[in-house]
C-alpha cells in the first residue's frame, strides 16, 4: 500500500468530498420545480391550447374566412359558415378543432387575418376521454374569454417581431 | 389576315381581331376585367394596356383593332410589346387605381379564392398602398332573390349591364352617376326580370355581385368539382356540380359552344337546395291508406305480391322528365320480361313517336345551327321559358342581323322583336297556304327554321299539328340539302332518350293518358313521372327522388337518385347524347335507379341480364349504338321522316296553343322542393298579376 493511498483512507477523503458535494447542492438553488404548484417561464410565442377571441366590445372576431381550415396541415379544423341571423354578417355556424389531430404548428393563427384563432399559453388541458378533445365553437370562445388577458399580452409582446 | 409582331413573335391573325385577341394568339397573357369574349367591348377597366410601337402611350388592347395598327416606316408589321417595363408600370398603375376604392375584405368576400381582381392583384399589382384617404362607400342594391350585391367592391367593369342588355335581353341593370359616383343599379331596386340573372354574378370579376342563396356558405377551394349535364330542361346545358363532402353546394356553367355557350338558366343553377329537401330516403309502403316506412325487402315483397298476380296486359309503366336513359332501358326490359305493352314516356300526351323516324322529334337544326337560320317560325312554344338557352341563341342570331321571327301561340315577351301571327293551328295553316304576309318572309329565306313546341303537340290533335308543322317545313324549304330546319323543342330532359329507346306503347298498348284513367290498369310502375294525375284504383309503384305528386299517389315508394347522384345518359332536344356524372351520393337508403330495377326484377322472377352499370351500358349500346357516342348527334333520317310526317295529315282543331310551362321556376319535383325557386316563382307571379291589372 502506498503512503498517499493510506492517508486518503485514514482521513476519509472520498467520504468527506462526497459529503461536501451533497451539501453544496443541498443549499444550491433547485433546477426542478414543484410542477402543479409552480410553473416555468412561458414564451409569449408558446403554442398551447386554442382559443377564439372576441373584440373588447364582445363581438366575435372570427369572420368565417376559412383560411385556418385551408392552411391546417393536419386538417383538424372544420368550419361551416353562413350569414348570422340578426344582422346578416358572415359568421361561423360551426367551428370545430380536433385537438387530437392538431399538431400545434400555429399555422392557423398565422393565417388568421383578424387574430381570432390563437394558440394560447395554456398547455394543461389533459382530459380523460378522447371526445373531450373535440373542441367546438363554444369551448373555443370560452377559452378565449378565460385567457384573453394573457392572449392580448402575448400578442402585444410578439408584435414588434412581426 | 394581318401580320403582327408580338413580343418578338410573328403572328398572322384575322384583321377583325382586336389587339387582345392577337396577343393571346401569340401566347401572351393579357389581364382584363371589362373585356369578355361574348359581350361587347367596353374598354373601361384599362387593365389590358399594351405597348404599341409608334403609339405615344400604352393602348387598351381590348378596344384596339388589329387593323388600326399602323405598319412601320418601311412597311414592317406593327410591333406590340406586352412584357416591357412600361407595360408593367402601366398595369401596376391601373391596379393601384382600381384598388383605391376596393375594400380589403377578401376574407369575408364570397368571391375570395376565385376572384379575378385578387388573382390579378397578386400577379400584376404592387404590395403596398399609397392611399390613406377614406374609401368610397356605396349602399348595396336589391336586384333580386338570386344575386346579392356588395357595391363597395364594384370596379365598374359594366359586364353585368352588358350581359343583361345584350345576352339576356332584359335591360334591367344600368349605371347612374359618373366617375367615382357611378353606381350599378336596377334603377327602382326591383328584382331583375331575366331568367338568366345568375350569370351576372359569374361574370362579375370581383365580389360585387355574388350568388345570394350561397351567401357565405362555402369557399371555392373546399369544393370537389364534377362535370355533368343539366336536366331542368331538354337543352342539356353543360354544368359543373360543386359538392362539399356529400352535399351539392352549387351548380356552375361549363363552356359548351354547341349548347349553352357559357350561360345557364337560374333554374339550372339555383336548384341545389331542392336536392336536399323533400327527399325520399327510404322505401315506403301504403298500409290502410297511410304510407309507412319499410325496408327494401318489404317493399319488394309487396310489389312482387301485386305484380305476380296481375294480368301482364293490366300492368303499365310511365317515365318522367328527369330520368336517365339507363333506367328507362332497365324498366323497358323489365316490362318486356313481364309481357306488358303499356309503356309511355309522354306524360303530357305529346304526339311524338319514334315510329315516325328520329328526325320527327328532334331539334334537327341543332342549337348552334340557329345562328345560320335566316327566318324563324315558332309554333306553340315559348322558348324563353321552355328552353332559355335556345332563346339566348335565337336572340344572339337576331342581334347579328335582321331576322324575321314569327310566333304562333301564346303571346310572350321573348326578349327579341318578333311578329305575332296568331294563336292556333289555323294561323299556321294560313301561313302555309300563303295567305299570311309572314309566309313571304319564310319563302324568301334560304334556311328557315320551324320550331314546334310541346304546347302545340300535347293536345288531342297534336299529331295533326305536328303534320301541319312538317308541311310548313316542306312548303318553305326548311328541309333541304345540308339544312333541316324542322325543330321540335322539348321541355323534358328524359323525353328524347326515352323516345330513342322506344318507350312508347307497344302492340295494343295504352298511352299515358289512358293508363292514368281509373280502371285502366291494375299496376302502374311510375318512374319519376310527377306531372300526371293517376286516378285512384291502380296499384302505383313510384320510383323517384322527391315527395311530390307521384309519391303522394303511390302505394309503394322506392327512393331513387337525383341527377347529381348517379351517372346517367341524357339525350337533349337536338338528339345529342350526353353523360351526367355523380357528384354526391343518394341520401339514406336511396339507391341508383338502374340498381333498384335490377334488384326488383329478381324479386319478380324475371332477372335483368346485367349486374353492373357497365354491363347495362354494354347491352344498351349494342342495341342502340348511337347512345354510345357521347357528345355526338347521330345522323338521322331527316328529310324522309319530315316528308312522312307531312303526309300524315289530319285536321287540327281551332283551339289556341297553350304553353306547357305555367311557371318557369316550378316545372319539376326538384324545383318544387327548392325554397329559392319558390321565392323566384312568387316574384314572377306577382309581376304577372301586376301586368294583368
Amino acid at each position: 500500500m502506498k503512503l498517499d493511498q493510506a492517508a486518503r483512507s485514514i482521513f476519509l477523503r472520498e467520504f468527506v468530498s462526497a459529503f461536501w458535494l451533497a451539501m453544496k447542492y443541498f443549499f444550491a438553488p433547485k433546477a426542478t420545480i414543484n410542477y402543479p404548484f409552480e410553473s416555468n417561464y412561458r414564451s409569449p410565442r408558446l403554442r398551447g391550447e386554442h382559443a377564439l377571441r372576441r373584440y373588447p366590445n364582445g363581438e366575435e372576431r372570427c369572420i368565417a374566412c376559412k383560411l385556418c381550415e385551408a392552411i391546417c396541415p393536419a386538417q383538424a379544423i372544420t368550419i361551416e359558415a353562413g350569414p348570422r341571423r340578426n344582422d346578416g354578417t358572415r359568421r361561423t355556424t360551426r367551428y370545430d378543432i380536433d385537438m387530437v389531430k392538431c399538431i400545434y404548428c400555429g399555422m392557423c393563427q398565422e393565417a388568421c387575418p383578424v387574430d381570432a384563432i390563437v394558440e394560447g399559453p395554456n398547455y394543461e388541458f389533459a382530459v380523460e376521454t378522447r371526445e373531450e378533445l373535440l373542441y367546438d365553437k363554444e369551448k373555443l370562445l370560452d377559452n378565449g374569454a378565460r385567457w384573453e388577458r394573457e392572449l392580448a399580452r402575448n400578442i402585444a409582446l410578439d408584435a414588434p417581431y412581426r | 389576315m394581318t401580320k403582327l409582331i408580338i413580343d418578338g413573335i410573328e403572328v398572322e391573325v384575322p384583321s377583325e381581331y382586336t389587339l387582345l385577341q392577337a396577343c393571346e394568339a401569340a401566347g401572351a397573357e393579357i389581364p382584363r376585367f371589362c373585356f369578355h369574349e361574348r359581350l361587347s367591348i367596353a374598354g373601361n377597366c384599362r387593365m389590358c394596356l399594351v405597348e404599341l410601337k409608334g403609339a405615344p402611350k400604352p393602348v387598351a388592347s381590348c378596344a384596339w383593332g388589329v387593323r388600326d395598327c399602323r405598319p412601320g416606316p418601311n412597311g414592317e408589321p406593327p410591333q406590340v410589346f406586352t412584357k416591357t417595363p412600361t407595360v408593367k408600370k402601366a398595369r401596376e398603375g391601373v391596379m393601384e387605381f382600381l384598388l383605391i376604392n376596393h375594400p380589403l375584405d377578401c376574407p369575408i368576400c364570397d368571391q375570395g379564392g376565385e376572384c379575378d381582381l385578387q388573382d390579378q392583384a397578386m400577379a400584376y399589382g404592387i404590395d403596398t398602398t399609397r392611399y390613406h384617404e377614406n374609401k368610397r362607400a356605396v349602399p348595396d342594391k336589391y336586384i333580386g332573390p338570386l344575386v346579392a350585391t356588395k357595391m363597395n367592391r364594384c370596379i365598374h367593369c359594366t359586364r353585368c349591364i352588358r350581359f343583361a342588355t345584350e345576352v339576356a335581353g332584359v335591360p334591367d341593370l344600368g349605371a347612374i352617376g359618373r366617375g367615382e359616383d357611378m353606381e350599378i343599379t336596377s334603377y327602382l331596386e326591383t328584382a331583375m326580370r331575366s331568367e338568366l340573372q345568375g350569370n351576372v354574378a359569374d361574370l362579375c370579376p370581383v365580389g360585387a355581385l355574388v350568388h345570394k342563396p350561397q351567401n357565405y356558405n362555402m369557399r371555392p377551394w373546399e369544393l370537389s368539382k364534377t362535370e355533368s349535364i343539366d336536366v331542368m330542361d331538354a337543352v342539356g346545358s353543360a354544368i359543373r356540380v360543386d359538392a362539399r363532402g356529400r352535399e351539392v353546394m352549387r351548380i356552375e356553367p361549363r363552356v359548351n359552344e354547341a349548347i349553352n355557350e357559357e350561360w345557364i338558366s337560374d333554374k339550372t343553377r339555383q336548384i341545389v337546395d331542392g336536392l336536399r329537401t323533400q327527399r325520399l330516403d327510404q322505401p315506403y309502403v301504403r298500409e290502410n291508406g297511410r304510407l309507412r316506412a319499410a325496408s327494401w325487402q318489404e317493399a319488394f315483397a309487396v310489389i312482387a305480391a301485386r305484380v305476380r298476380g296481375a294480368d301482364p296486359k293490366r300492368i303499365g309503366a310511365l317515365v318522367g322528365d328527369l330520368v336517365a336513359v339507363e333506367e328507362i332501358y332497365a324498366l323497358k326490359l323489365l316490362m318486356e320480361a313481364l309481357g306488358s305493352p303499356n309503356l309511355d314516356c309522354r306524360q303530357d300526351g305529346a304526339a311524338l313517336s319514334p315510329a315516325q323516324g328520329r328526325a320527327s322529334y328532334l331539334f334537327n337544326a341543332t342549337i348552334a345551327g340557329i345562328e345560320q337560320a335566316d327566318a324563324i317560325l315558332i309554333v306553340g312554344a315559348n322558348p324563353r321559358t321552355e328552353a332559355s338557352l335556345v332563346n339566348v341563341r335565337i336572340r344572339k342570331r337576331w342581334r347579328l342581323a335582321p331576322l324575321p321571327i314569327g310566333l304562333i301561340g301564346e303571346p310572350a315577351d321573348l326578349t327579341y322583336g318578333h311578329d305575332y301571327l296568331g294563336a292556333g293551328p289555323e294561323t299556321l295553316a294560313e301561313v302555309i297556304a300563303g295567305r299570311h304576309s309572314f309566309a313571304e318572309k319564310l319563302k324568301s329565306a334560304q334556311r328557315p327554321l320551324i320550331i314546334v313546341g310541346q304546347g302545340a303537340l300535347m293536345r288531342a290533335d297534336g299529331a295533326a299539328v305536328l303534320a301541319l308543322a312538317a308541311q310548313a317545313a316542306q312548303a318553305f324549304g326548311a328541309v333541304a340539302e345540308g339544312w333541316n330546319g324542322f325543330c321540335v323543342l322539348h321541355t323534358a330532359a328524359a323525353r328524347v332518350g326515352a323516345l330513342d329507346l322506344g318507350f312508347v306503347p307497344g302492340e295494343g298498348g295504352l298511352d299515358a293518358a289512358v293508363m292514368a284513367q281509373a280502371g285502366a290498369l291494375d299496376v302502374i310502375y311510375n318512374l319519376g313521372a310527377d306531372e300526371i294525375e293517376i286516378a285512384p284504383g291502380a296499384f302505383v309503384i313510384y320510383q323517384g327522388t322527391h315527395g311530390d305528386r307521384g309519391a303522394h299517389r303511390a302505394d309503394v315508394i322506392l327512393p331513387g337518385a337525383a341527377y347529381t347522384e348517379k351517372s346517367g345518359t341524357y339525350v337533349n332536344t337536338e338528339g345529342r347524347v350526353q353523360m351526367a356524372n355523380r357528384a354526391s351520393f343518394p341520401p339514406g337508403d336511396a339507391r341508383e335507379d338502374w340498381a333498384i330495377l335490377r334488384a326488383l326484377s329478381e324479386g319478380l322472377g324475371s332477372r335483368l341480364p346485367f349486374d353492373s352499370l357497365p354491363q347495362l351500358r354494354r347491352k344498351l349500346y349494342a342495341e342502340h349504338p348511337h347512345l354510345g357516342a357521347i357528345g355526338e348527334i347521330a345522323p338521322g333520317d331527316g328529310p324522309a321522316a319530315i316528308q312522312a310526317l307531312a303526309a300524315a295529315g289530319g285536321t287540327p282543331s281551332r283551339e289556341p296553343f297553350a304553353s306547357p310551362i305555367l311557371d318557369f321556376y316550378l316545372t319539376n319535383p326538384i324545383a318544387r322542393a327548392s325554397g329559392v325557386m319558390a321565392e323566384c316563382s312568387a316574384i314572377a307571379r306577382e309581376r304577372r298579376l301586376e301586368a294583368a291589372e
